[in-house]
């Protein structure tokens, strides 16, 4: 049961092999066996999954299901939901109880995907390891001594340990994809726009992006294309049509020209992960691709001009946080600033805190042109690097992480070599463009991921390049040995 | 760069964070190296660039001046109830006024 596509799981529904909600409580089964060891789950919503499930599938006997009905799912705790907790990885959201659905919450809800429950997440999707939750750090289901990426790091863990067949995430410098390279699951970041914010709790907003964690790219296509679509509600949804993303998996690859970024295989890259993502390309020319090489000349001003415009408008978003109408208050407040201050000093952890004092003074009065101004201007130049790139090529790839999950605790005492982890993957959401993750194969017994990036809008090519190499090669199909066993 | 204490407190202060006076050293390190890792920045050249605000550079968007949202009690009971404190549909913080 746990290796079958969502392709499969529909045929068993629809052919009575199975119903929604045996396969519901088949997951939550696998959640409470294997929860404790891997802290996905923040919440489990079990009443709520199998009423939904059961709606599932009264809505197949009457022979009206989609192509995702019945099929559970799990949500990044960041996507409020109507009714249940939604706490955001933080203290300050401990007892928030959203009043409403996220679109995306809408959406996935209206195409009959019982919602398995809320993941585990760095606070406030700032990190990249998961060890910045109040609710503790997310294990890497390959090796329980690691860390499963972040800040994403719950929906990727609860994936590769099979939990749940599919989750949602968010990427705001990568927050989808490096979970996905060390988890060893599929992951993709669509282009900006392309998914609704609304009732995404707010991190950067001109970053923010969510999308999908599958085991396979056929998987993501499915629930990206449920999740997608414009959105009046977000002033920064984008009216495009949404494609078939399934339609295009098979296309031929022949004559495919795919970029390779000099810039990604300098310095730093572990040379582990390096031969793995050499071999993928190699696969890539049989499948009838060609490689060219290119430049991204502007990569290394990636993560300082990330390091500004994330922080920067995080102070603005979380400026909501007040402990008036709704989060976090501190005991018996002396007067309205000591209210603020004590609400959000306690509130807040410590990552949380570093980011909005960063924007703070990035934003604070004379410092505006050196910091925010710069920021931008260095933003349209990353930007256009990709523009002219795209011109020479129709896909870029590379590594999506210089290594591969690393120990628990081993960066967490230094935030700038967490930081320096993103360098890959924080320049796609500078410029808004697509990204994915594809296991492609492992160094030292850990999953890497190798990296898709596309031009705007072009996430059914993405799919189909690494649907053929899915099709060709079986990374994906492997799933950590603890939790392979079927009960 | 390398920020002092009273800097620290002054930014904290700003983002309305209270930290405690142990801790104002540690703040003082990361944000200076954070800083340290932004002045990178200041190798580019950027005189003639224009900034970019956002991805697809959108306008934004407008929509007609209608009421959209209509609430009752029963839906502001149901928004408000995360409220650490409210009475009577309003949300209670200390005096203010003395």
């Amino acid at each position: 049961m746990i290796n079958k596509s969502l392709k499969e799981l529909k045929e068993g529904l629809a052919s009575g092999e199975f119903s929604s909600v045996e396969l519901t409580r088949f997951f939550l089964e696998r959640i409470k066996q294997f929860n404790d060891d891997l802290n996905a789950f923040i919440s489990v919503t079990e009443e709520q999954a199998l009423a939904m499930a059961k709606a599932a599938d009264q809505q197949i006997a009457a022979g009206n299901a989609g192509k995702l009905t019945g099929i559970p799912m799990a949500h990044k705790d960041l996507f409020c939901t109507d009714g249940v907790l939604t706490t955001c990885g933080s203290r300050m959201l401990e007892n928030f109880i959203a009043p409403y659905d996220a679109t995306v919450v809408e959406k996935l809800n209206a195409a009959g995907m019982p919602m398995l429950g809320k993941t585990n997440m760095d606070e406030f999707a700032m990190g990249s390891s998961n060890e910045n939750s109040y609710f503790g750090a997310v294990k890497n289901p390959w090796d329980l001594e690691r860390v499963p990426g972040g800040s994403s790091g719950g929906s990727a863990a609860a994936v590769a340990a099979r939990l749940t067949p599919v989750a949602t995430g968010t990427d705001t410098g990568g927050s989808i994809r490096q979970p996905a390279s060390f988890s060893g699951v599929t992951g993709i970041k669509p282009t900006y726009g392309r998914v609704s914010r609304y009732g995404m709790v707010a991190y950067a907003s001109s970053l923010d992006q969510g999308g999908a964690f599958g085991a396979s790219a056929e998987d993501c296509a499915l629930l990206l294309e449920a999740m997608s679509g414009f959105d009046e509600r977000d002033s920064t949804s984008v009216d495009v049509a949404v494609p078939d993303f399934s339609a295009h998996l098979n296309e031929p690859l022949q004559g495919l020209r795919i970029g390779l970024p000099k810039e990604y295989f300098e310095e730093g890259l572990d040379s582990g992960v390096a031969a793995v993502i050499e071999t993928a390309l190699q696969q890539y020319k049989k499948l009838g691709a060609e490689i060219i090489d290119i430049s991204l000349p502007n990569t290394h001003l990636a993560i300082p001009a990330y390091y500004v415009v994330a922080p920067a408008e995080a102070s603005s978003n979380l400026s909501r946080f007040d402990g008036v109408r709704y989060g976090y208050r501190c005991e018996d407040p002396k007067d309205l600033t000591d209210m603020y201050m004590r609400s959000r000093g306690e509130g807040f952890g410590a990552e949380v805190k570093r980011r909005i004092m960063t924007g703070t003074y990035a934003l604070s009065a004379g410092y505006y042109d050196a910091y925010y101004l710069k920021a931008q201007k260095i933003r349209r130049l990353i930007s256009d690097d990709f523009k002219q790139a795209f011109k020479q090529v129709d896909v870029i790839m590379g590594p999506v992480a210089p290594e591969t999950a690393f120990k628990i605790g081993e960066k967490s005492d230094d935030p700038i070599s967490m930081y320096l982890s993103d360098i890959y993957t924080i320049a796609l959401n500078l410029a808004g463009l697509p990204g994915m993750s594809v296991p492609a194969g492992t160094s030292n017994n850990m999953p890497v991921g190798l990296q898709i990036i596309g031009n705007y809008f072009e996430e059914a090519k993405m799919l189909n390049l690494a649907h053929q190499y899915q099709q060709a090669t079986d990374w994906h199909r492997q799933t950590p040995a603890s939790f392979s066993g079927e009960q | 760069m390398s920020l002092t204490a009273d800097e620290v407190k002054k930014i904290a202060y700003l983002a309305r964070i209270s930290i405690q006076e142990e801790n104002i050293e540690q703040y003082s390190q990361d944000l200076s190296s954070i800083f340290g890792l932004v002045e990178q920045m200041n190798a580019a050249a950027t005189d003639d660039i224009e900034p970019m605000a956002h991805p697809q550079h959108a306008m934004q968007r407008l929509r007609d001046d209608v009421v959209t949202e209509t609430t009752d009690i029963e839906h502001r009971e149901k928004l408000m109830s995360n409220a650490p404190a409210r009475q009577d549909g309003l949300f209670l913080v200390p005096k203010v006024l003395d």
